[in-house]
C-alpha cells in the first residue's frame, strides 16, 4: 500500500465536535442470555476504534449491530444525525470486512470489487476506473481475473478490503480479519492496514480479541467484558490509567493489590503508603515496570520500599519478568534490565502514584 | 496396503453384479436391436438397421417420443417451479420449523408411486373429487372431460411425484450457501430480490441442475402415470416399449427405441454433470 499522507494525529479531546456514529445505550439479549448491556460510546470522524474482548464479550454482536445483520434488543444508533438503526444493512454506508472475507465464489476479483458500485448503478466506465484504482491500492491488479479460490488468505484479505472501501463509506466494520493469517502477514498486515486507514480517512471500527494487535492499530479502545463496557479511551490511557481490575490485566501485565485504606491511608500485607480515598477494600494496579530495584537514594521522597527473593525469572532479552515472593507471602512481578545473577535477597521501590486504584470487575455468570 | 486376495474379495462381487445385471442385458439388448421378429413369430438372427428406420419413419413412434419429451420437459419446468420457491423459503425463511416441514415434503415419497397415482385418478376423473367439487359450486355443467386421460393429467401427476426429487437437490445447494455471503451483498448494498439474483440463485445452479435432471430423466422414461391416467393421448414412448415387449412380442424394436432413450438419458446426464462442475466453486 502506498505511503500514507500527512496523517493528521488522531486528537481524542476532539471526538464530540466531529462524531460520526453514536451508540446510545445498547443492549441485546438473545432470549434470557444477556449478550450486550448498556452500550454507549462515540466513533469519531477519521477514528480508528477497536472493540476488544475476549471470545463471548459481545464484541461481535455489537459490530452485527451497527451493521444491521442483528437488531438491539433497546438502545440507539445515530449517524450523521440520522437514526441508524432502522436502516436495513443495504442502505447503511457502512461496509464491512468479513472474518473469513466472505467473497462471493462465482464472480472474479474484480467483479467482486465492483460488486457494491455496480448494485448502485454507477455507470460501467466509473466502476471500472474505481475498481482498477481500488485493486492497485491493495496490490491485487495482477489477479483481477481470478475466482477467490484461486488467491492466498492475505490475497483474499486484500481484495475483502477493497470491496469496502470501493464504496467509499463513512464507517469501515472489520471483524477480526487478521485472525486466520499467520503471525508475520499479521503483523504487516497491521501496520498496513493502520496506513490504509489513515491514507483513506474513514472511521475504521476494527473487532479483535487481541489486545497487542488494539494497542498498536487504535487510536481508541473499546474495552468489553461480558457484554459491558469496562473503558473506552486511548491505548496509552487504558495502559497508564486503568479504570478496572479486569482493564489492567487485560491490557498488558499488572500486579492487583488488595488493600485497605483507613485514614487515607493504604495498607497492602506489610506495606503502607497514603492517598486520598475512603475507607474500606481497595484494590491497586502497579505495572511491573513501574518497580525498580531500591538504589541507596529513593526515586521518590515517599516511595515505598519491600525486600524479597526472586523466584522466578523469564528472560525477555532487554528486560526479564521476575516474581519476587515478599516475607509476607506477597508475590510481585517486577520487570528490570536483564540481569545474570540475584542475589537471595533483593529490595525494591515503587512511587505511590503508580499504583492505580481500579475498580473491582462485577463477577457474572 | 492391502493383500491381493483382500482386493479381490472386495471388488469382485460388485464387478460381477455390474456385469451380469447391467452389462449383460444392455449388451444383449444391443444386439436385439439390430435383429427382427418373423411372420411367424421367431426371432430372426440377422443383422439389419430396420428397426431403427422404422423409429424414424413410423408416425406413431416418433411422434410419442416427442411428445414424451414435451410432458417430461413441462414436469421438470411444474416441479423447479414448485420445489425452488420451497426449498428457498425451507432454507432461509423457515427458522425453528425448518426441520418439520422438510419432513413434510420427504414424506408423500414413502408412499407408494402407485398409490399416488390412483389418487389422481379419483380426484381427476369424470365422477371424481373436483368435478363433483365444480358442479356442485356451478361452475360447470357437466363433468370436465380434458381432466381425466389427457397429458395434462401426466403432466399434473408426474409434477406432483417428482418436485421432491427437484426439492431435495435445490435445498441441499441452497443450504450450502454460507450465509455470510448473503450478509456481504446486503452490506454492498444489494436489497434482498437482488441479492438473490446475483448471489443466491447462482450459487444453487447446481442444485437446479440436479434437480432438473432428477425430473426430466424420471418422468421421460415413466409409464404408470401415463397408463393409469394418460388415455391415448396421453401415451408416453416407455408404454409403447412396454407393449413391444409384451403383447406385440416385437423385442428388437422395443430393444431399439429403449436404446435411443438411453443414449438420450446419458448424454443429457453427462451434458448436466459438466454444467453442474461448471458452476460449482467449493
Amino acid at each position: 500500500m502506498s505511503t500514507p499522507r500527512a496523517p493528521a494525529e488522531f486528537d481524542a479531546n476532539n471526538t464530540a465536535s466531529s462524531r460520526l456514529l453514536d451508540i446510545r445505550n445498547v443492549a441485546k439479549n438473545f432470549g434470557n442470555n444477556v449478550v450486550l448491556r448498556d452500550i454507549s460510546f462515540e466513533v469519531a470522524e477519521g477514528e480508528f476504534l477497536t472493540i476488544l474482548g475476549e471470545s463471548g464479550s459481545g464484541k461481535t454482536t455489537l459490530l452485527r449491530i451497527v451493521a444491521g445483520f442483528e437488531s438491539a434488543t433497546s438502545g440507539e444508533l445515530w449517524m450523521g444525525g440520522e437514526r441508524l438503526d432502522r436502516l436495513p444493512p443495504y442502505k447503511r454506508r457502512v461496509n464491512t470486512v468479513f472474518q473469513h472475507y466472505a467473497l462471493f465464489p462465482h464472480l472474479t476479483v474484480e467483479q467482486n470489487v465492483g460488486y457494491g458500485l455496480r448494485v448502485a448503478k454507477h455507470p460501467e466506465a466509473e466502476v471500472s476506473s474505481r475498481v482498477e484504482q481500488a485493486l492497485a491500492r491493495v496490490k491485487m491488479t495482477a489477479q483481477a481475473k481470478a475466482k477467490p479460490s484461486r488467491i492466498s488468505g492475505g490475497q483474499q484479505q486484500r481484495v475483502a478490503l477493497a470491496r469496502a472501501l470501493v464504496n467509499r463509506p463513512k464507517l469501515l466494520l472489520l471483524d477480526e480479519p487478521l485472525s486466520a493469517l499467520d503471525a508475520n502477514l499479521r503483523r504487516q498486515m497491521q501496520v498496513e492496514l493502520k496506513s490504509l486507514q489513515r491514507e483513506v480517512g474513514i472511521s475504521f471500527v476494527f473487532v479483535t480479541h487481541d489486545q497487542e494487535e488494539a494497542m498498536v492499530m487504535s487510536d481508541r479502545i473499546a474495552l468489553l467484558r461480558m457484554g459491558e463496557l469496562e473503558q473506552v479511551a486511548t491505548p496509552r490511557e487504558i495502559y497508564s490509567r486503568p479504570r478496572t481490575a479486569y482493564s489492567a490485566l487485560f491490557i498488558g501485565h499488572t500486579n492487583l493489590l488488595r488493600s485497605e485504606v483507613r485514614d487515607s491511608v493504604v495498607r497492602c500485607g506489610s506495606l503502607s503508603w497514603n492517598a486520598q480515598l475512603p475507607d474500606g477494600a481497595a484494590l491497586f494496579s502497579l505495572r511491573p515496570e513501574n518497580i525498580r530495584l531500591a538504589a541507596s537514594a529513593s526515586v521518590a521522597p515517599d516511595s515505598v520500599r519491600f525486600r524479597g527473593k526472586v523466584r522466578h525469572q523469564a528472560f525477555h532479552g532487554a528486560t526479564e519478568l521476575l516474581q519476587i515472593e515478599c516475607p509476607d507471602g506477597l508475590i510481585f512481578s517486577v520487570r528490570t534490565a536483564s540481569r545474570a545473577d540475584w542475589p537471595g535477597q533483593v529490595e525494591f521501590e515503587f512511587r505511590p502514584a503508580d499504583a492505580i486504584p481500579v475498580r473491582e470487575s462485577a463477577e457474572r455468570n | 496396503m492391502f493383500s491381493r486376495a483382500y482386493r479381490t474379495a472386495v471388488t469382485a462381487p460388485p464387478l460381477l453384479w455390474v456385469a451380469v445385471f447391467l452389462l449383460v442385458p444392455y449388451l444383449l439388448m444391443f444386439c436385439y436391436s439390430f435383429w427382427s421378429v418373423s411372420a411367424s413369430q421367431t426371432m430372426v438372427h440377422s443383422w439389419n438397421f430396420d428397426n431403427y428406420r422404422q423409429l424414424v419413419t413410423v408416425p406413431v413412434y416418433w411422434q410419442t417420443l416427442l411428445r414424451s419429451i414435451w410432458i417430461a420437459a413441462r414436469v421438470t419446468l411444474f416441479s423447479l417451479l414448485l420445489g425452488y420457491p420451497l426449498a428457498y423459503f425451507l432454507s432461509f425463511h423457515a427458522g425453528a420449523k425448518k426441520d418439520l416441514l422438510y419432513q413434510l415434503v420427504i414424506i408423500p415419497l414413502w408412499v407408494s408411486y402407485l398409490v399416488r397415482a390412483y389418487a389422481w385418478k379419483t380426484i381427476l376423473g369424470s365422477d371424481g373429487v373436483l368435478n363433483t367439487l365444480l358442479q356442485y359450486v356451478h361452475l360447470t355443467k357437466h363433468p370436465l372431460e380434458f381432466l381425466l386421460y389427457s397429458p395434462f393429467a401426466v403432466v399434473l401427476t408426474l409434477t406432483h411425484i417428482y418436485t421432491p426429487f427437484t426439492f431435495l437437490p435445490i435445498y441441499a445447494s441452497l443450504e450450502h450457501i454460507p450465509r455470510t455471503l448473503v450478509e456481504a451483498s446486503q452490506d454492498l448494498g444489494a436489497p434482498p430480490l437482488q441479492t438473490f439474483w446475483r448471489v443466491v440463485f447462482p450459487l444453487s445452479i447446481p442444485g437446479v441442475l440436479a434437480g432438473a435432471t432428477f425430473a426430466f430423466v424420471l418422468s421421460l422414461g415413466d409409464f404408470l402415470a401415463p397408463l393409469l391416467l394418460g388415455g391415448p393421448s396421453g401415451i408416453m414412448i416407455s408404454n409403447i416399449v412396454v407393449s413391444l415387449f409384451g403383447a406385440a412380442y416385437n423385442w428388437p424394436l422395443g430393444a431399439a427405441i429403449s436404446l435411443c432413450m438411453l443414449v438420450l438419458v446419458v448424454g443429457l446426464l453427462f451434458v448436466s454433470e459438466r454444467l453442474e462442475q461448471k458452476w460449482s466453486f467449493s
